[in-house]
């Protein structure tokens, strides 16, 4: 009969143990896969990557009108949800407040924010590219945009909200109207912040492949041309991936490799400007 | 003369407050009229198969394109069982990192862990699908499969889990993966909540004599349960509708099997896979409704998620 002091110790060294597993169960899948990814996808580096079109089975190429595809959209995209964001976060953290419509608005943004992103793109396809008749370009962008604008509604909400009301009570006793509080003071006393939401809105679209399926399809030349169906580097590696030609198989690793740094390091510098806010704040 | 010009601009600045509050406002509908239309648009575009199959059409698992039988049970059993997989994996793994974080790290490692844990979430989703095809389902079909069959096939009662070929693709492939990619969203949520246990609490029971291991389990999870419970849904609604890692290892087939070595087929990449390719009303609908299922079950989770987070914070504004 063990005494119960040391059965108790033992219980809480057997469950502390458990979690350090864990954390290195956690850690050890990240580190595969970072490693997996840079030693496939070193080997397709190269500077055809960057140059050069994507190659039909078997023969070599880049991944050029799928990087600049990629870039266009997610460009189209931040440049259509950032202010649309920004204006309705703004509404909930300096107007809406407890109102019902804020409520509402803060409930449906944080479905929006975790809703399943092919669902999106099935949306933007019913709305847009059935009507239209074709796939293309804008209906990519449209469908990414639809993500950026929950997580930049969502940060800018929470940014703004960390802005002591000293500040605007000072703006107001100074007889600044309501408008120029806002623009003049509270959004530039929480612009690294917003511009954090901003940057994390960025990386989660850079690497989304399911809205872009049924959206923007893809295309095998290139073309700037919004109204065609867009090459871009998700949809590409889907592709590729899933092929049977070495060649493509190759591309695809290389693309996944590009796609996870630019991810990756857009949420540490993310991090770093969120750190640099609420130091601030 | 100068009082007139004041009046003049004070009005200037009323219409332009106005303006700019009625600015805000008309974005702030458009978000909502956004999830409106986005339910409305997927109702309108399932219309012809929910009015050609009706209710049968959930627990129907045929699906044949050709003869245009559609039936939607495989793939939503399929989206089920593997977020009941990556949840019981993914939960007592994001409790003890979460543990770990909070009460056992020390405090100059916390910072990096926490982290390293937060990047595993910003790898892309295609990412988990390519490394999950080409490298961890040879090593799971050569390695973790076999065990399992000598392990636990012969049992009677779950035997039936692990029967058929070694293949490395399968319903039990996808819930692992989903498992590492819900973990460090609720072991995100899970710190956040550990720590706004007052430390009063935890200090009372530690000064009762109680080990690390009772203060936890007695003390902080109780305190923080809605919060737990709140970020398990939210696991529990990224594993349900996610598409790319699952559609690479799933195996995209419409069959119902007991064994989960087999492959299978969830909502999510069903549409994935299918839908540009669909042609004729009926199969475009039929994927349309999938997408309106699939959407209506990840609103209530993340709904119900959202309720329990919400009475954390609400109970914690009125005790401090």
């Amino acid at each position: 009969m063990i005494p119960i002091y040391t059965r108790r110790r033992m219980i809480n060294a057997m469950h502390l143990t458990f979690s350090i597993l864990a954390m290195i169960f956690g850690l050890f899948w990240l580190f595969w896969i970072l490693f997996i990814l840079i030693s496939k996808g070193l080997d397709g580096i190269s500077v055809a990557l960057f140059t050069e079109m994507t190659p039909a089975p078997g023969n070599t190429g880049g991944l050029l009108n799928a990087i600049i595809g990629s870039l266009m959209m997610v460009i189209l995209a931040t440049l259509i949800g950032t202010p649309v964001g920004i204006l309705a976060g703004t509404y909930l953290a300096e107007f809406g407040q407890h109102g019902w419509l804020a409520s509402a608005t803060r409930f449906i943004n944080d479905i929006l924010l975790s809703a399943p992103s092919i669902v999106i793109g099935l949306f933007v396809y019913t709305v847009y590219v059935a009507r239209v008749g074709h796939f293309s370009g804008w209906a990519g962008a449209l469908a990414l945009s639809m993500i950026v604008i929950p997580v930049v509604v969502r940060t800018t909400e929470d940014m703004l909200r960390l802005i002591p009301d000293s500040l605007r009570e000072a703006a107001a006793a100074l007889g600044a109207p309501p408008w120029k509080v806002v623009t003049l003071v509270t959004w530039r006393a929480s612009e690294v912040g917003i511009l954090t939401g901003v940057l994390l809105a960025i990386a989660r679209i850079s690497g989304e492949t399911a809205p872009l399926l049924f959206t923007a399809l893809n295309n095998q030349f290139w073309t700037i041309d919004m109204n065609q169906p867009m090459a871009n580097l998700p949809v590409v590696i889907f592709q590729f991936a899933m092929s049977p030609y070495e060649s493509w198989q190759e591309l695809a690793w290389a693309g996944a490799l590009l796609i996870t740094l630019s991810v990756l390091g857009l949420n540490i510098i993310a991090r770093f400007f969120l750190r640099k806010q609420t130091l601030l704040a | 003369m100068s009082k007139i010009i004041s009046i003049a601009k004070l009005r200037k600045q009323q219409l332009l407050d106005q303006l700019f509050q009625k600015i805000t406002w008309f974005f702030t509908v458009l978000v909502l009229v956004l999830l409106i239309t986005l339910i409305g648009s997927l109702v309108v575009g399932g219309m012809p198969t929910i009015k050609a199959f009706g209710f049968g059409f959930l627990i129907s698992s045929e699906w044949n394109p050709v003869t245009e039988k559609f039936g939607a049970l495989v793939p939503i059993v399929g989206t089920l069982v593997t977020a009941i997989i990556a949840l019981s994996i993914g939960i007592p793994v994001s409790f003890g990192i979460a543990l770990f974080l909070t009460e056992l790290s020390p405090l100059w490692l916390r910072r990096p862990f926490g982290t390293a844990i937060e990047l595993l979430a910003g790898i892309p989703s295609i990412i988990y699908g390519m490394w999950g095809l080409f490298v961890f389902a040879p090593f799971f079909a050569s390695t973790v499969q076999p065990w399992l069959w000598d392990t636990f096939g012969e049992l009677s009662g779950i035997g039936f889990l692990f029967e058929g070929a070694f293949m490395g693709i399968g319903v039990l492939t996808a819930g692992i993966i989903l498992a590492i990619m819900v973990i460090p969203f609720i072991a995100a949520v899970m710190r956040d909540v550990f720590e706004i246990v007052p430390s009063m609490l935890k200090e009372s029971a530690y000064a009762f004599g109680a080990t690390t291991w009772e203060v936890i389990w007695n003390v902080v999870l109780p305190y923080a349960k809605t919060g737990v419970i709140g970020g398990i849904m939210l696991g529990l609604g990224r594993a349900l509708g996610e598409t790319m890692a699952v559609t690479f290892v799933i195996g995209n087939a419409h069959q119902l099997h007991a064994s989960l070595f087999m492959p299978g087929n969830s909502i999510a990449s069903a549409l994935a896979n299918e839908f540009a390719e669909a042609d004729g009303e009926l199969y475009t609908s039929a994927l349309i409704e999938l997408g309106l299922i699939l959407f209506f079950i990840t609103f209530v989770v993340l709904a119900c998620s959202k309720i329990l987070l919400l009475q954390l914070k609400k109970r914690e504004g009125a005790t401090t």
